[in-house]
């Protein structure tokens, strides 16, 4: 991504020779730099776009909801006490299966990147458990964990595992050696090296990492609750899914957005409170 | 704390790196490692303080280390290896929490080695707010809190600008003046081992030897910058490493 960058013309009242010219500045761009306004312009344009095109008629009603009766129905949703009867379990099954696939998967990152015999044996398993569309083992993991909440949790825990784990030992790998060997040189005990050194270290990529998992624990929320769930965010988009209330379909959509946000949101705040030493 | 390297040889597979290097390290002494890129000087000091291990032959410690020695063989790094989420104070507090020193007693060791290298403003501030010749004197400071009996040094100028460089020679000798200390410095640059090094100790190209161990007998604190007699010594140790210098320079690296 670049920048545009604007010609500056010569400062007035300096007298400029025919033969001198202002040498072209070219070396802008390449540097993002923050602009919190535009991501709100960019969503308000495209719904405005939507109920403009909803409200005229050249965007049919099957092909899109309108906006306003999204919100319309999102405040049905809201009045009549169901939003948070479907948040409530959708978040908690979010929160107990990311921290047990998040915590598990950190650990055995932070083992592989630490022992050799431990790579050798748990990379190329992880390669094979990763590409796994999880959503087809929902049977395996109802047979495992029982109908109830035990094989949501585990179908979150485990599709956020995988991606954690190959985030944390690349992480790992990637702490400064320098760093490690100034700690052995000073006599530091192996605990203090992993606790004071690898593991700050390693924190920006653990982090960066989260992001992603995270999203994927989202996105498994709905997979979870395609089984056995009566209520959820999950189970409320499948339910107006199947009989093709778009309305209803949108409102939920919009929710998990929101929650995806929201998360990435609570991670950059993380970010810079763990992460201010970074240059 | 004497150290004495005795015999010491090294290769990398079959690609020879030192070759029978003994030498005494006397205690209260600075003696300093030049010799041509790639003679092995940097592999000599990890194998001194037990970073790596050669070949063949002993790195000996002759007699006990002082008492209240935390660390007896302590390096400085070239590029500080500073922890970036730590603070100054707590990148001296790493060294120390290990020993089991925290609350008063840490703090007393911080404030007197930041006192010593005149850091004690900075003792809040994170390495990523200090220039390259405060972040040295930060690992300076962190070296001396655990009290080493020999100091080594891994070109710890190298990544200094060549005004900064100059200060830091001032204050390693203001060091030193106050209370001596044993230190094996490796550097590259010659004008750093004329003023610091009490010996010299030249290395031919790969695989490394000892060419010459070259004796200065005028005290630090009168060696200045610009000094003919330094300047003598200094164009002396360039002639012994000039041809060496070039052939290793047009050595091709296989490594």
């Amino acid at each position: 991504m670049s920048d545009a960058t604007l010609d500056t013309p010569p400062p007035r009242g300096v007298p400029v020779r025919d033969e001198a010219k202002t040498v072209a500045f070219r070396g802008g761009g390449f540097a993002p730099r923050p602009h919190r306004w535009v991501g709100g312009l960019v969503f308000a344009v495209l719904i405005l776009i939507a109920e403009w095109g909803t409200r005229a008629g050249w965007i049919s009603a099957l092909t899109l909801p309108k906006p306003s009766d999204v919100l319309a129905t999102f405040g049905e949703l809201y009045q009549s006490g169901l939003l948070f009867k479907h948040l409530g379990p959708s978040l908690s099954r979010f929160a107990v299966g990311s921290f047990f696939g998040v915590s598990v998967g950190i650990a055995v990152g932070v083992l592989i990147g630490l022992f050799s015999y431990v790579r050798a044996g748990a990379v190329p398993l992880v390669a094979a458990l990763f590409p796994i569309p999880k959503i087809a083992l929902l049977p395996l993991f109802v047979i495992w964990f029982g109908i109830g909440e035990g094989s949501k949790y585990a179908l979150i825990a485990f599709g956020t595992f995988t991606p954690t784990v190959v985030a944390t030992y690349g992480a790992v790998d990637n702490v400064d050696r320098t760093l490690i060997r100034m700690g052995q040189s000073f006599g530091l005990s192996w605990w203090s090296i992993v606790r004071k050194i690898v593991l700050p270290g390693a924190m920006p990529g653990i982090l960066s990492g989260l992001r992603i998992s995270l999203a994927i624990a989202i996105i498994l929320l709905v997979a979870a609750e395609m089984l056995g769930a009566e209520y959820g965010i999950g189970a409320y988009i499948l339910q107006a899914g199947s009989l093709y209330d778009l309305e209803r379909l949108f409102a939920g959509v919009v929710i998990l957005s929101v929650l995806g946000v929201l998360v990435s949101a609570v991670i950059g705040v993380i970010e810079r409170r763990l992460l201010g030493w970074r240059t | 704390m004497d150290i004495r390297l005795d015999a010491i040889s090294h290769s990398y597979d079959d690609f020879e790196v030192l070759r029978d290097i003994t030498l005494d390290i006397p205690a209260g002494r600075i003696v300093c490692i030049v010799g041509p890129s790639g003679c092995g000087k940097s592999t000599l000091l990890r194998f001194i303080g037990g970073l790596e291990r050669p070949r063949a032959g002993r790195v000996l410690q002759v007699g006990e280390p002082p008492a209240g020695c935390l660390n007896p063989l302590t390096y400085i790094f070239q590029d500080f290896a500073l922890l970036p989420w730590r603070t100054v104070e707590g990148n001296i507090s790493l060294v120390l929490e290990d020993h089991g020193i925290r609350g008063q007693r840490a703090k007393d060791i911080i404030g007197d080695v930041l006192a010593r290298t005149k850091l004690t403003d900075f003792a809040k501030a994170l390495p990523k707010q200090l220039s390259g010749g405060m972040k040295q004197r930060v690992a300076i400071a962190r070296a001396l809190a655990v009290n080493p009996a020999v100091m080594l040094m891994d070109e710890p100028l190298s990544a200094l600008d060549s005004q900064t460089r100059e200060l830091l020679m001032d204050d390693l000798v203001s060091l030193w003046s106050r209370q001596p200390f044993t230190a094996v410095y490796v550097t590259h640059n010659l004008n750093e081992a004329v003023r610091l090094g009490h010996q010299i100790v030249v290395l031919s190209r790969r695989p490394g030897q000892i060419r010459e161990i070259v004796t200065l007998d005028a005290p630090l604190e009168e060696r200045q910058f610009g000094d003919a007699e330094l300047d003598a010594k200094q164009k002396y140790l360039w002639q012994l490493m000039r041809d060496e210098a070039r052939a290793a320079d047009a050595e091709l690296l296989n490594v």
